[in-house]
């Protein structure tokens, strides 16, 4: 019974975090929102999926997914993003397209049918749950991708320009930033993210062209909520909604669960209009 | 944001305006005389999409709030008309509750979005976000034990049977196809007027007004909040007709009246058309259909594809619409013949 309510909260944080970090990524340091970020996980998932059948192992799997979505994303940012900076709406109707755009392709070159992953992954029984143990490659994902995040924007030469942009754009390419390059860089980290959240849940989700559609929602409310900061936001959204979710799930159903999420999310957005971190200065 | 892109403040309409509105009338009543049923049911649909493209349009290019939920009040619309008038068998009154349990729901989201001060792509995400919730939530309505009065919800079935639209007091006898087109296109027509001159009344001026300079219209004393819920209600009014006009068309309702491709259809509608003027919204939508059905008979593959290959090169190429670029055009060339002379 604890043990059951605890995981299912580890679980679905963790989801959250793997589903919404690369999106926060791209939300607090360009202030782009992508809605095609759903379809980013969807390619990732099929990258993961054909890596895997031409018989790479996972963890390989998942470094192909997060590198091929990542060298999309650049290209989506040279293409198209890069033209729209400073237009917010237009980067959200534009990247709307682009989601469209990537269903209908994807559907009509792969098909509608889903595909699915195999793994080798069992179950184990801890205090009497019966938990799938690729559940914990999931939980450790989550961590690993924080972990990768934070320091690389913490400790390197790279991260040290991220965040002097992120704080002030204009004094940063003053100081000879190249801004471009930057935001550049930026969208492809945030891409590569969420093709390695696709590549994740792939064995969990199989991967079809509306699987975006299930995660999108979830990702959007955990950066809205989260604010601007991308790592701080995303964790503590993902900590308040996963354990609403997880416990409303565990006692009604996983569709109360996301009513319940939303409703919070309204009243949580009417208190702090900006998000839990749109007060904080500094940080990540 | 872009004041280039945007309204100007609605002017009175000119005589050749009430002229085009009267012709428009006209050519409505007389085209069921020289056309046939398939044409009168496909502009019939047009007529209903083009009413949920204004309700997006008014309150993007006049009130500035872009919200890309307005399918959450068409979806509402066409769910409480459907239930309502099995349950009661009485369409006038369906017709009256559909339009009611939206507005009261446009009133309390409005509430939570523009009393919270979210900013604007804040919202615009937060709307989509409550669409997709009521799609998830009602495709999980399938088993029998989710029933509103006697009827079932029907999960990702949606609602079947409904009864159509009849004349008050005509209980039983449902509108003909003639009748269906006469009616969504006079509601259309109608709304096209009415909401031309709500935006000559001191509401229609302010809500233009807080688009252009939202603390400039504080500091002269307008509490933009009221005004911004208020346009708010009103195109969720609008696209609740809308919803009910849907229901009572097809005499089926779907959860995919929520969906995320209904409503990234309403924003290309809108900005194919443009939306700096109230005819681009209805106009966008009858060419986006036309070319929608047209790609479906010539079997190009996916609709999708097309349809997000023209939001992605409007955003970029087009961001003002087409109407508003042909007029710049023609006036352009316009100008250099007079300067020429």
């Amino acid at each position: 019974m604890v043990v059951t309510t605890i995981y299912l909260i580890v679980y679905a944080i963790a989801l959250l975090v793997i589903i919404s970090l690369g999106l926060a990524i791209i939300f607090g340091m360009m202030r782009v929102i992508n809605l095609a970020h759903g379809e980013f996980i969807m390619l990732g998932a099929y990258a993961c999926v054909f890596a895997t059948g031409a018989g790479s192992p996972l963890w390989l799997a998942f470094i192909v997914a997060a590198v091929a979505v990542g060298l999309f994303g650049i290209v989506v940012e040279r293409v198209m993003v890069r033209f729209l900076y400073g237009r917010i709406i237009d980067t959200l109707l534009a990247t709307w397209g682009l989601s469209l755009f990537l269903v209908g392709i994807v559907t009509t070159i792969i098909g509608p049918r889903g595909r699915s992953v195999q793994t080798s992954f069992g179950s184990v029984d801890i205090a009497g749950t019966n938990i799938s143990s690729y559940s914990f490659v999931l939980i450790g994902m989550a961590f690993l991708m924080i972990a990768i995040t934070w320091s690389l924007v913490r400790f390197t030469r790279y991260g040290l320009i991220v965040r002097g942009t992120m704080q002030n754009a204009e004094i940063a390419s003053a100081l000879g930033v190249n801004r471009g390059a930057t935001y550049m860089v930026t969208f492809g980290f945030g891409a590569a993210l969420a093709g390695l959240a696709g590549a994740v849940l792939a064995p969990i989700t199989g991967a079809s062209p509306t699987m975006g559609l299930f995660f999108v929602a979830k990702a959007f409310i955990n950066v809205i909520i989260g604010g601007h900061l991308p790592i701080t936001g995303t964790l503590a959204a993902a900590g308040i909604f996963g354990s609403i979710d997880g416990v409303v799930s565990f006692l009604w159903s996983s569709v109360v669960g996301e009513v319940s999420v939303l409703i919070v999310a309204l009243v949580l957005l009417r208190l702090l209009p900006m998000g839990i971190t749109g007060r904080m200065r500094g940080g990540l | 944001m872009y004041p280039e892109f945007a309204a100007h403040a609605a002017d009175p309409p000119r005589w050749w305006w009430w002229v085009a509105v009267a012709a428009m009338a006209v050519l409505l009543i007389a085209a069921p005389f020289f056309t046939d049923m398939a044409f009168q049911l496909d502009t019939s649909i047009i007529f209903v999409f083009a009413l949920l493209a204004l309700s997006m349009g008014f309150l993007w290019g006049y009130a500035g709030i872009l919200s890309f939920g307005q399918t959450i009040f068409f979806g509402l619309g066409g769910y409480s008309y459907a239930i309502l008038a099995i349950e009661t068998g009485n369409t006038s009154l369906a017709f009256i509750g559909g339009l009611l349990v939206p507005v009261l729901f446009s009133v309390i989201l409005g509430y939570f979005v523009v009393y919270g001060r979210i900013s604007e792509i804040y919202l615009s995400v937060v709307t989509l976000v409550v669409t997709l919730i009521f799609e998830k939530s009602i495709r999980s309505t399938s088993g029998p034990e989710f029933v509103i009065g006697s009827v079932r919800l029907g999960g990702q079935n949606g609602i079947p049977g409904i009864p159509g639209l009849s004349l008050p007091g005509m209980e039983g006898a449902p509108l003909s196809i003639e009748g269906v087109f006469y009616l969504a296109g006079a509601m259309m027509l109608l709304v096209y007027v009415g909401l031309r001159l709500i935006l000559l009344t001191t509401f229609g001026r302010v809500i233009v007004g807080i688009r252009e300079n939202e603390r400039r219209m504080e500091l002269l004393g307008y509490d933009s909040r009221r005004y911004k819920l208020g346009a708010f209600t009103l195109a969720g009014a609008v696209a609740a007709l809308s919803g009910v006009l849907y229901g009572a068309w097809g005499n089926f309702v779907a959860p995919e009246m929520f969906n995320l491709n209904q409503a990234a259809q309403v924003v290309i509608w809108v900005i194919v058309g443009g939306r700096s003027t109230l005819i681009g919204p209805i106009f966008g939508t009858g060419l986006v259909q036309y070319l929608s059905t047209w790609l479906g008979t010539v079997n190009v593959g996916q609709v999708t594809v097309v349809l997000g290959a023209i939001l992605i090169i409007f955003v970029l190429v087009f961001p003002r619409g087409l109407l508003p670029t042909i007029a710049d055009l023609a006036r352009l060339v316009f100008r250099s013949q007079v300067s020429e002379k």
